[in-house]
C-alpha cells in the first residue's frame, strides 16, 4: 500500500469531532467516492473520534490517501493515549458499553469500512485503523 | 450558546436542524424541546433532519430520546427528511431507530401528526 497525501487532525473536544468529520467529508469528495460510501465513512469517523474522545480522553486522527495495485482508498488512524481496552472482544459486540451510548460505536463503525483493526494496549491507549477502498 | 431553534405552530413544535451538530448541542436539543412541549402542552414534534449529510449513534440517540420523552408528556415525534444515503449507512450502523415515527418529507410529516392526534380536521379550524 502506498501512500499520495496524508494529513492529521487533533480531537481533543467535541467540536474537532465536527472538524474531523468535516475533514473526512472533504477528502472523500476530492477522491470522488459515491455518496453512500462518503456518508458511511463520515459516520464511522465521527464515530471513532467520539471514541478517541469519550473513552481515550483526546487524541488524533490521521487521513491518508492509500493506493493498493488495483484501486485507491481512504485510510483513517484514530489514536488516543486513553486506558485502553481490556477485552477488544468485547468492545466490538454490539450493544457493549462501558459510557452512557448504545455500544454501536466501534461494532458499527466496523461494518461501515472495509478494512478494520484495533490495537490497545491497558494503560497505554488505542489506535483504530479503517480502511474503505473505492 | 449556540442553540437549534424550536418554533411553534399551534399544537406543534417545529425543528429544522441545519447545522453540524456537536454533541452538546444535540444534548441541548433534547432539553429544550421537552421543556418547550411542557411549556406550550404541545401535542407533537417535527423534526426536520433533510439537511443532515450523517446520523451516528449519538444523533440517532438522540431522536430515540426525544421521541421517548415526547411521548411521556403525551406528544408524539415525526422525523422527517432523512437523505437515503443517510438511512442506508444508520441501518448498516445497527440503528433502525425502533419507536421513531418518520415521514419522507415535512408535508406527509405534518399529515401524520395530525392523524396521529385523531383530530384530522382541525389544520384548518386550527
Amino acid at each position: 500500500m502506498k501512500s499520495a497525501k496524508q494529513e492529521t487532525v487533533p480531537i481533543a473536544t467535541s467540536s474537532d469531532v465536527v472538524l474531523a468529520r468535516q475533514k473526512v467529508r472533504q477528502w472523500a469528495i476530492e477522491m470522488k467516492f459515491s455518496l453512500v460510501d462518503q456518508t458511511k465513512l463520515v459516520t464511522a469517523a465521527s464515530e471513532l473520534a467520539r471514541n478517541a474522545l469519550e473513552h481515550g480522553k483526546g487524541g488524533h486522527m490521521m487521513i491518508e490517501q492509500v493506493e493498493n495495485a488495483i484501486k485507491s482508498g481512504l485510510k483513517l488512524v484514530f489514536e488516543d493515549l486513553g486506558p485502553g481496552i481490556s477485552d477488544i472482544e468485547a468492545a466490538l459486540r454490539d450493544g457493549f458499553t462501558t459510557g452512557g451510548g448504545m455500544g454501536l460505536g466501534l461494532g458499527g463503525s466496523k461494518r461501515l469500512v472495509n478494512d478494520f483493526q484495533i490495537e490497545s494496549e491497558p494503560g497505554k491507549g488505542t489506535r483504530v485503523t479503517v480502511v474503505r477502498w473505492k | 450558546m449556540e442553540r437549534i431553534p424550536i418554533l411553534r405552530m399551534g399544537q406543534f413544535l417545529l425543528v429544522t436542524i441545519q447545522v453540524d451538530m456537536h454533541d452538546r448541542l444535540a444534548v441541548q436539543l433534547q432539553d429544550d424541546l421537552t421543556e418547550k412541549i411542557s411549556e406550550c402542552s404541545s401535542r407533537g414534534v417535527l423534526i426536520d433532519i433533510s439537511t443532515l449529510e450523517i446520523v451516528d449513534s449519538f444523533i440517532g440517540r438522540m431522536l430515540a430520546n426525544i421521541a421517548a420523552m415526547a411521548r411521556v408528556l403525551d406528544a408524539e415525534t415525526v422525523v422527517v427528511g432523512m437523505q437515503p444515503a443517510v438511512a442506508i449507512t444508520l441501518v448498516e450502523l445497527g440503528m433502525s431507530l425502533t419507536g421513531v415515527r418518520t415521514a419522507l418529507n415535512v408535508e406527509t410529516g405534518m399529515e401524520l401528526l395530525y392523524e396521529l392526534r385523531g383530530d384530522f380536521h382541525s389544520e384548518n379550524g386550527g
